[in-house]
Order: C-alpha cells, then structure tokens, then sequence
C-alpha cells in the first residue's frame, strides 16, 4: 500500500510551517535590544522571519521538486500536459495571500502603536517647544504615558555635516556623546542645519530623519546599560560614512554624576535649576 | 494569398553599418538599446566592483570620499537608466512587440529611432562629467538639500542626462502603447496577445503617467541650483519633503517599469522550455494591471522617516504590502506552468528559475519593508541595498541574461554553447547571492548604506560580499566570450530551435525586414503547447508516462 499522496503534501505542510516557527523564533539576526520599543519591535521581526521562511522555503521547495521531477530526461519528446488555469485554485492562492498581507499590515500597526508612532503629532505640548510651531516625528514621547512618575528627559539635537550635538536645556550641557540613565524616558528634539541626517542607534530599533526646516521629536526609554552607536543614516556628503557617534545609556546614579561634573551652570554665575 | 513585395532600393545601410545608423527597423533599434545597454552594464559593473573594494577595509583608503559619492551615484544612475530600463523595455520590446502584435514594424519608427539615439549621449554626458568637472555626489535620489550644496556643475549634467533618458523612455512608452493598441493584425484580439505585450502596455503606462513628474521635479530641482530658487530650499523657505514625494512619485513605479518587461518576459520563456501553456493567462494579465495600479500608490513607503504623518504611513503601509497580492499569482502561475512539464533544464530556464528564487526572497524582504515599524529600523541600511538588488539584479537581470539565452538563436540564426552557459547561470547565481545575502544581516546589524567607512565588527561580512561581487564579475567573462564565439562559430539554430509558437518564431532567423516574407501570421494561442491529457502521442512517449495515464485513468 501507498501512502496517499495528500496525507504526504499534509505532513511536509506541517512539517514546514513547524520549521518556519522555530527558525523564526530560535535565529537571531538583531543586536541587541536597549529601548523599551526594541522588544516591540524583535516581537514583529520574528513573526515577519517565520512567514517569509516559511514562504520562500515552501516556494523553493515547490521549485526544486517541479524542476527534478518533471525535468526532460534523455530521448524524451513531446509536450507536457494542456492545463491552462484552474480559476479555484486561481482564487485559493489570491485569497491566501491577501489574508497574510492584511494580517501583517494590522499586527505591524498594532506594533506601530505600541511603539508610540501612531499619536498624533501636534496636540501636545513639549518642553520649550512653541506652540505654532509646527513638528514633525516618528516616535513621540506622550507613548510613554504609562510610566508615570519619570518626566521625560529633554534633549536638544543638532545634526550637522557631520556630526551630532547634543544639548541639555535642563543642565546646561553640550556634548557630542549622548548620555542617557536607564529606564528614564529621554525626548530628543532634532534639527538639522545644513543637509537631511538621520540620526539612528540600531539597539534601540529606531531611526529619524532629521530634516532642515523641520524640527522633529523623537522618544525612547533605554532599558540596558551600555555603549551603543549613534549612526547617520541618510547621505549627507563625503564623511557621511565617518559621522558616528556614542549613546552612553548609564544607571540613574552615574547618570546624575556625570551631569554634575560635566554642568557648567556648577562654576558658572548664572543660577541653576536643579537637573532632574 | 501571398503578397511579395520586390525590395526597394534602400536609403538605410546594409550589413553591420545599420547598427551605427539612425535604422528604422524595429529589429536594429532593439539590438542596438540591448549592446548599449550591456556597454553600459559594464561600466556600472566597474563602478559596482570600485564601490566593493573601497568596502573591503572599514576605513576609507581606496577611494577619495568625494569620488566614492561620485561613484555610487554614477553607479545607481547608469544601473537603472542605462542599462535596465533601456534593456527590458526598449531593446525587448522593441524587438518583440512588433512580432507579437503582428506588425512589420513599431508604429513611430522615427521616434523610435530618435528614442534610442538620445541614449548614448546622454550617457556619454553622465559619464563624462566625472572626468571634466567630477559627477554628481548626492546618490541617484539626488536629495535636495545636499544635491543643492554638491558641486553644481556634475549635479547640472546628472540631471539633463537623467532628463534626456526619461524624454527616450517617455518616447519609447508612447509608441510601445500605440503599437499594442493600434497596429494588432485584424482578427487578433487582446487576450489573444503574448503576455510581453501586456508587460509593455502596463510599464508604458507608467512610463507616460510617471516620468513626466520625474522631469518636472527635476527642472525644478535645477532651479533651486542655477537660480537659487527656493522650492525645495529650507534655507530660502522651500520644502525637501516635497522633493521626496515628487521623486518617489516616479521612481518607485520606476521599479515596476524595470520588473513587470521582466515578468512578461519570464512569461514568455518558461511555457517554451516547459512545454505546457502559460498557467492563468487572464489572472495574469488582471495582476499586471493591478500591480500599475498599486504601484502608482505606494511612492510614500520610502519616506517612512522623513515624518510623515502617522495616517500616510499607515495608508502605504497596506497599499505597498498588497503589492504581493498579484505579484504572488504571477509567481504561482509560473510554479503551476513548470508543475507536469517536460522541463528542459537549459540556461535561459536556468535563470528563470533563478529569477523565481531571488525575487520570491525580495519580495518577502519587500513585504517586511513595508511595515512602518520594521522600515523605521532597516531604512537606508544595507538591508535595503540587499533587497532591492534582490528585486532589480536578482529579477530583472536575471531575466536579462534569460532572454538573451532564449532569443539568441533568433536574432543571430546560432545557438549559444550551452556548458558555457550554465557556467555563466552558476557563478551568477552563487556570485550574486553571496554578494547581497549577508547584506541584510550587515543592515540589521548597523550599518549604513552609502558609506565609505564603517564599523570595524563588520569586516568579515563585508568581504564575504565583495567575494561575491567578484565571482558575479567573473560570470560575465563565459558570456561575452560565449555570446563572440557563438556569433561566428555556434550551432546553426535553425529558425525555430525550441519549437515555439509565438509568431517572432514563424519566420526566418535573423528575421527579414518586415518581418515575415509573406502575410503576418495569425496566432490566436500563443500558447498552446501540451497535450490533453489522455491523448498521448505514442510515438514520442515514454513506458513510465503510459504507466501514469493508466494509474491516473483507472484511479
């Protein structure tokens, strides 16, 4: 007796789908994750890696087996068999699709929302920002509502052929190193002066373009201690590739000693108020 | 009834000299688009490997960081404007279309003409800017404010170079859409026509709706750079958001011009070498109208971080992901074409195969793309180089070389050598994955596209990559040397090597001017290979194929 070849199509499916999963969720090809929207983020991107595996595999698959079984061997001529459509299967394979794309285009807005992209933009009222003004953003600080009790840490970013500057309104300091604490929110306003930069850490799965006439927020909570690239990533001239530079993400206490001794508002006449 | 026509003293050279000439013939002006094109592939291949050996060493040290921006952008430029929007429209479809629609030439042959011959200049024009006043710096999206503070001079020849290439393909795009429409032999119906044909008429749609925005966006663009305007100037008030809308407006359907010849190609190609009739003909021509469609909607998922408004993303977000909607039941219908074939394994089905394969990874790369939250990581990284070389070297070259595998015989009346030809298919195949794979795992990771320098921890990747990009050159060595030799000492083919029917192989090979001798042939299936099941020849049938019909009768 046979194996019917349906029960067989069934359990390769499976098999396949199984395969798809676990590499999906067992392979992992990010850094690693230093913002609270970066697991957000790993979240969509394995479920992203199952379905692509699971599809080019299966597509592949389906190839390789066409090409070697119904390949022409020596002395044989002739034509295959006339089948010039099959409109039922026509529409399985339309509709198959198309639940997949719509599933993935609502999961990935859902993740989007999570992340604090999908708050609109102008209604609300940022530090030192005034209120014609228009802004623009990607990821925007009131998504972050949820941890009360932390006030977002304002930072003022200028992007410039090439490098990033960095400015704390609250203390007074420039640097061309970002230092952040951890679990703190931290709402950059961005502006560029010359050309579209990009400022981009890959830990924390977040990138914006900074714009020249367009200042822009951008929000993220980092979560892990560490050293992580800032990155320019839009072509800004002949050292775009050299314009890198540090986010220092530090626990709160170094954080505020590293504020202390690097304040001038210390030494300085004018009077300070205290930093967060 | 047969017309014969006595042959007119022509005005037109003869022998190889019409290749030089301003020809009329439909067939000269599609190998003079493809020779071109393949001159200019080269040079984008030499710029291609300058950009891969400056990224072999984290630190710049190859080239000056002003030259490597020059030639990054020269090569983005010469890749798609020179080399493969010319090819699979102007070259293919001008050999093809006219054969296709059974007419004995394109319905403008003069503009015909004259769209071909704006390439070489314009071309020479791109090309040489870099040795007279240094070329463009600011990438082939030319985003303005930096291609306003680059040298004026080679960002002045960029874009009357691009503008004289988009006048030729606008030309080209009227007169493929008039000749489908208007010079069709009587009696031949449009879902009787060869899938290329309804290829070409969505792409020149395209062409004709889209390239004119590029064109207009383009003089302004050299405006704010002569004049110092302000349209897209932040300095002087103007917008650069609105240049990226105004761009992508073309250039992303500008992906759709370089794919969908390539899909009508492929289309073309595998029921020939497969020996059944294309699966789905009338899915297949309602998917390429919905991908023209679509793709005139979806420009915005470039700018998915040029803060856009939330609404925007969301709206090209499903828009850019329904994209694989059709784009899946062209790839299907293909798998259902090889599915009970007689499959013969040669180059041209090679890389049709190796079409399937690296399109099916960029359009799964492309549909991760389109998600708003996914893009905001991997935007203008080396995954986006990755994927869309999958989509534009990986489809539409390797399509490229598949139809030159597949017509060879009757442009010249000679076959290619075959074992040279899966040598090139292989060092292609392996070349170009090894290339652009690990691409995506350099942009996950961190780095940048269009840099000089990066982050040391990707070295080894990067030279994996560069390994690549020299075994994809290498490929190029057994064709040339395949496509020379075969043209003097190559198989006589015959004028029907492959036993085809679509009408450009019921004449003779090379074809006559005019096409056919006699009357045009009328091919109301231009697929129609196979066999009814249960009608076995059985003089060319094998014992195991009685064996399956027995198993599949009795059953």
């Amino acid at each position: 007796m046979r194996i019917p070849p349906a029960i067989l199509t069934l359990l390769t499916g499976m098999g396949l789908v199984l395969a798809g999963l676990w590499i999906g969720q067992n392979v992992n090809l990010l850094p690693v994750d230093a913002s609270a929207n970066a697991p957000v983020y790993d979240e969509l991107f394995k479920v992203l890696f199952s379905i692509g595996t699971i599809l080019f595999v299966g597509i592949l698959g389906l190839l390789i087996y066409s090409l070697l079984r119904f390949r022409r061997r020596a002395g044989e001529l002739g034509d295959g068999i006339a089948i010039e459509g099959n409109l039922p299967l026509e529409i399985l394979w339309t509709a198959i699709p198309a639940v997949v794309v719509l599933f993935v285009g609502i999961y990935s807005y859902d993740i989007y929302d999570r992340m604090g992209g999908m708050t609109p933009l102008n209604d609300h009222s940022m530090h030192g920002m005034q209120a014609e003004q228009r802004t623009w953003g990607g990821i925007s600080p009131v998504s972050f509502d949820g941890q009360e009790g932390l006030t977002p840490l304002p930072v003022d970013v200028t992007a410039m052929q090439f490098a990033f500057i960095f400015h704390y309104p609250d203390s007074n300091i420039t640097t061309g190193e970002l230092h952040v604490p951890v679990g703190q929110p931290v709402a950059l306003q961005m502006k560029a002066l010359d050309v579209i930069h990009a400022f981009w850490v890959p830990q924390f799965r977040l990138k914006q373009d900074v714009i020249p006439g367009q200042p822009t927020l951008l929000s993220f909570t980092p979560t892990r201690a560490g050293s992580y690239p800032i990155v320019c990533a839009e072509l800004c001239g002949p050292y775009h590739g050299g314009m890198r530079s540090t986010v220092i993400v530090e626990e709160p206490d170094s954080f505020a000693a590293w504020v202390a001794k690097n304040s001038p508002n210390a030494s300085v006449d004018t009077p300070v108020a205290v930093q967060s | 009834m047969t017309i014969s026509l006595t042959p007119s003293p022509s005005l037109q050279p003869q022998g190889w000299l019409r290749y030089l000439s301003f020809s009329t013939d439909h067939k000269v002006i599609g190998l003079q688009y493809l020779v071109c094109g393949f001159l200019f592939y080269l040079i984008g291949g030499a710029l291609a490997g300058a950009i891969r050996t400056e990224l072999l060493t984290p630190i710049s040290d190859f080239l000056p960081r002003e030259t490597y921006n020059e030639v990054l952008t020269l090569h983005g430029t010469v890749m798609i404007f020179l080399w493969i929007v010319p090819v699979v429209n102007g070259a293919f479809g001008n050999y093809l279309i006219p054969f296709y629609v059974g007419a004995r030439d394109m319905a403008f042959p003069r503009l015909n003409a004259v769209a071909f011959w704006l390439i070489p200049p314009a071309g020479l024009l791109l090309i040489s800017s870099y040795f007279i006043t240094g070329a463009a710096q600011s990438g082939w999206t030319a985003y303005p404010p930096l291609s306003i503070t680059t040298p004026a001079t080679g960002q002045i020849i960029w874009i009357l170079s691009v503008l004289l290439l988009g006048g030729s393909s606008i030309f080209g795009g009227i007169n493929f859409i008039a000749t489908i429409l208007k010079l069709r032999r009587p009696g031949l119906k449009l879902m009787q026509l060869p899938m290329y044909c309804w290829a070409m008429l969505g792409t020149s749609i395209l062409v004709v709706l889209s390239t004119p925005v590029l064109a207009g966006t383009l003089v302004l663009l050299s405006f704010d750079i002569i004049a110092h305007t302000g349209f897209f100037n932040p300095a002087l008030g103007g917008n650069a958001v609105v240049y990226q809308h105004l761009f992508w407006f073309y250039s992303h359907p500008a992906v759709y011009i370089m794919v969908l010849p390539a899909f009508g190609l492929v289309s073309e190609i595998l029921p020939v070498h497969a020996r059944k009739p294309l699966f789905g003909y009338t899915t297949m021509v309602y998917s390429i109208l919905a991908i023209v469609f679509l793709g005139l909607i979806v420009w915005a998922h470039h700018m998915f971080t040029s803060g856009t408004p939330p609404w925007m993303r969301l709206f090209f977000t499903i828009a850019t992901a329904f994209i694989a909607v059709p784009t899946g039941i062209k790839f299907f219908n293909w798998l259902a074409t090889l599915w009970g074939g007689k499959i013969s394994l040669n180059t041209a089905m090679l890389f049709c195969c190796g079409f399937i394969v690296n399109f099916v990874f960029g359009g799964i790369t492309g549909v991760a793309l389109a998600q708003v939250p996914f893009d905001i990581h991997v935007h203008d990284t080396y995954f986006v180089v990755g994927h869309f070389h999958y989509i534009v070297y990986g489809g539409t070259v390797f399509v490229i070389f598949a139809s030159i595998y597949h017509w060879y015989p009757k442009v010249t009346g000679r076959l290619l050598n075959e074992p040279l030809g899966q040598l090139h298919f292989w060092l292609t195949f392996v070349g170009f994955n090894l290339c652009f794979a690990p691409q995506h795992w350099l942009g996950l990771n961190g780095m940048p596209r269009r840099v000089a320098e990066y982050d040391p921890q990707f070295t080894l990747i990067n030279q994996f990559s560069s390994a690549g990009a020299l075994l994809m050159a290498l490929s190029t060595l057994p064709f040339l040397i395949n496509v020379v030799m075969s043209a003097f000492n190559g198989a006589p083919a015959g004028d029907n090597p492959w036993n085809a029917l679509t009408p450009e192989w019921l004449t003779s090979s090379p074809p006559p001017v005019e096409n056919w001798v006699g009357e045009p042939p009328l091919v109301h299936e231009p697929y129609g290979y196979g066999q009814q099941p249960g009608q076995l020849n059985l003089d060319s049938t094998s014992g195991r194929e009685l064996w399956a019909v027995g198993q599949s009768e009795s059953s």
